[in-house]
């Protein structure tokens, strides 16, 4: 597995954060977590996955691009944000990058607290961030040729909501 | 030196994903490096032109078109990004 990332473990839990080309196994991440740790009372999580049709075209497949260095530390300051506004327990971080089909996985954040609140809302800020601060870059494959991914304003104003 | 970095849109307009560059004499910030960048003319002219949706990162954080560049950085040109 082509993978790098971080981890570090607070007194609470841990942030980690995965950049991977292999695909991942979100029941067996949150069950690891939950075992780990008597404390949490509540696990939200969020999968970010292919689709077979964008902006009016069919995608046959999507590579995935990122700046290596400084997709992790970003992703790690991200988190570092969102343990500073919410009490939290864990964090977990899983982007693929390289080749991803249609109906695969692209993202998983697992967020854990005490209490359902913190996790849900530190799941949301924590995609809404990623999308828009995260060097990733999304490039698809159509019938007519390939095209980069454009930025949507809508990212931009869903991040912005938590200023 | 700087290590100059290229990714995504830009890296397939410029043809080409890194370079490094001594640092000349005049520029002093990520907007003076994108002005003399764009001397080159053609693709980096078009493709660095203020108003394109380009992002640039120093170090390895985001940076704005006045945050200092100097010797021995990594500067990074980016498109706005789109992952997740």
């Amino acid at each position: 597995m082509n993978a790098t990332g971080s981890s570090a473990r607070t007194a609470a839990g841990q942030t980690s954060v995965r950049v991977q080309t292999a695909d991942f196994d979100a029941g067996r991440e949150i069950a690891a977590l939950r075992a780990a740790n008597p404390a949490i009372g509540a696990v939200a999580s969020f999968i970010g996955v292919c689709r077979d049709l964008n902006d009016g075209a069919a995608v046959e497949e999507m590579v995935l691009e990122h700046y290596p260095g400084m997709t992790e530390k970003s992703l790690a300051r991200i988190a570092a944000e969102a343990r500073e506004r919410w009490d939290l327990i864990d964090i977990l971080i899983i982007h693929r990058v390289g080749r991803i089909l249609p109906t695969e996985q692209i993202v998983l954040v697992v967020v854990t607290s005490a209490h359902r609140g913190e996790s849900f809302a530190a799941c949301e800020y924590l995609m809404d961030y990623l999308k828009t601060r995260a060097p990733f870059w999304k490039k698809e494959h159509t019938p007519d040729g390939s095209r980069w991914v454009d930025a949507r304003a809508s990212d931009d104003a869903a991040a912005d909501r938590w200023k | 030196m700087l290590n100059v970095l290229y990714f995504a849109r830009l890296k397939d307009a410029l043809g080409r994903d890194a370079e490094q560059i001594d640092l000349p004499h005049d520029v002093r910030d990520v907007s003076s490096l994108m002005a003399w960048l764009r001397l080159r003319g053609d693709a980096w002219e078009r493709e660095l032109q203020p108003g394109r949706a380009v992002r640039a990162a120093v170090n390895q954080d985001m940076a704005d078109p006045d945050t200092p560049v100097r010797d021995g950085d990594e500067v990074a040109f980016f498109p706005p990004v789109t992952g997740g």
